[in-house]
């Protein structure tokens, strides 16, 4: 992730906080300016079922920081029926940090190394038995994975959300085999 | 009468042994397995652990060795195998890897042949047929030859064929081990419709993403089952804690 994270970003209020909101709002602004509700309901669209929980604050507080670190300017634009509402455009200070974003190869790290230790430690220390962490962990992959799967099911033809969930769900797939090669070593290492 | 939760099939030490001696291969190994009306059940493990061929013996289309099935109240062992092919074609669908269509027929007369054979009169299974081609949206492929469908197609037009009877059981054999993921899929969403529908389904799978949507998922190894995991009904994680968006 680029250095915008280090940013502040804690939330008093509920909903998850999306670890990359302040890149993708950047990135959103790349083109044209734009206003929060719009903003807010691109990032709605592109997670589907994922953005009930979303933060509902979270957008508009993280505009306010961004404005505040000079990646955004704002303007306010006058409204007949309503309050004036604020247009954000972004700086070139910001368009860098969008670019530095798209460049960026960074992938969030996967479960394997650290379940692995976990594994060979419980195996080597005689704490607990490695076939059953595995099972433990499969049946909590699984139940994901169906969840996961259902709501992929759920959504309509051509939503971008669904291609989401696809991610998820193959992504929990790839893990599943993974579990089975581990149930099969240590399987085979207590019949030793 | 059978009570509406009651099992609608019930398996006790069920076995099927194969060979004598040092040779002698326990295929399945004392099972206990219960089925409730309107559960979707997937079964799993390595190949050869005997899944397929538990699958057969509930099914009734393999004799056990030891143990008893019931299937929709009544008792599979001793009956003789007039009686089992009549039970076979009212209470059961069956799915198969290999969609088993007769070729030379459309899809429309592959679905309509199970009611046929069970002998509703032709102007019955043709409506019934029809319906079903419309719940597997495969309507507009009525009079198309299997060989003119994609893999997928075809399997949902064996799925709309197991369906004929109106089974109180459908039993599927690796229904998705011959798919693309695309087609996979589609398989996938039919079933989720079925088991809405309270349809009791029964699939012995590899693919983690059939197994992940059951009700319940049994792991067999060596003919016996060694773990038993109920997958719905639990408290559920959030789709965004599993989409790494939070937790």
């Amino acid at each position: 992730m680029p250095e915008a994270a280090s940013l502040p970003n804690e939330e008093p209020l509920g909903g998850y906080q999306l670890r990359v909101v302040r890149e993708v709002l950047l990135a959103l602004l790349a083109r044209e300016s734009s206003h929060g509700y719009q903003l807010r309901a691109r990032l709605a669209l592109a997670l589907g079922p994922l953005a009930s929980a979303l933060n509902d604050g979270q957008v508009y507080v993280t505009l306010g920081r961004l404005e505040k670190a000079g990646l955004l300017s704002s303007r306010r634009v006058g409204q007949t029926d309503r309050p004036d509402r604020k247009e954000y455009e972004l700086t070139p200070a910001g368009r860098e940090q969008v670019e530095e974003w798209m460049r960026d190869t960074s992938w969030r790290k996967s479960a394997p190394a650290e379940f692995h230790l976990k594994l060979v430690a419980a195996a080597a220390a005689g704490l607990a038995d490695p076939v059953g962490i595995v099972d433990q962990q499969r049946r909590e992959l699984l139940i994901a994975l169906g969840q996961a799967q259902r709501a992929a099911l759920a959504e309509p033809d051509g939503s971008v959300a669904a291609l989401l969930l696809e991610g998820v769900v193959l992504r929990l797939q790839a893990d599943l085999r993974w579990l089975e090669a581990c149930a099969r070593y240590w399987n085979s290492m207590e019949e030793r | 009468m059978i009570e509406p939760n009651a099992s609608v099939l019930s398996a006790r030490g069920l076995s099927k042994e194969y060979g004598k001696g040092a040779a002698l291969v326990r295929a399945v190994d004392d099972v206990r397995l219960d089925v409730a009306r309107g559960e979707s059940v997937a079964i799993v493990g390595p190949s050869g652990c005997g899944k397929s061929t538990l699958l057969y013996l509930v099914g009734g289309l393999e004799r056990p060795t030891g143990g008893t099935v019931q299937l929709a109240g009544e008792k599979l062992e001793q009956m003789p195998e007039a009686r089992l092919a009549r039970l076979r074609r009212h209470a059961l669908g069956f799915v198969f890897q290999a969609f088993h269509l007769v070729d030379e027929l459309t899809a429309l007369e592959n679905v309509e042949l199970p009611a046929l054979l069970a002998g509703a009169s032709p102007g019955k299974a043709r409506r019934r047929a029809t319906e079903l081609l419309e719940q597997v949206g495969l309507e507009d492929r009525a009079e198309h030859l299997p060989s003119t469908l994609s893999g997928g197609q075809r399997q949902r037009v064996a799925i709309a064929r197991a369906l004929a009877n109106e089974p109180a059981v459908v039993l599927a054999d690796e229904p998705t081990g011959n798919l693309d993921s695309a087609a996979t899929t589609e398989v996938l969403r039919l079933f989720e419709q079925l088991h809405a529908g309270g349809q009791t389904l029964i699939v012995v799978t590899h693919d983690e993403r059939i197994a992940a949507t059951a009700d319940r998922l049994i792991t067999m190894r060596d003919g016996a089952f060694v773990d038993e995991t109920q997958l719905t009904g639990g408290t559920a994680r959030s789709i965004t804690e599993i989409a790494g968006l939070e937790g």
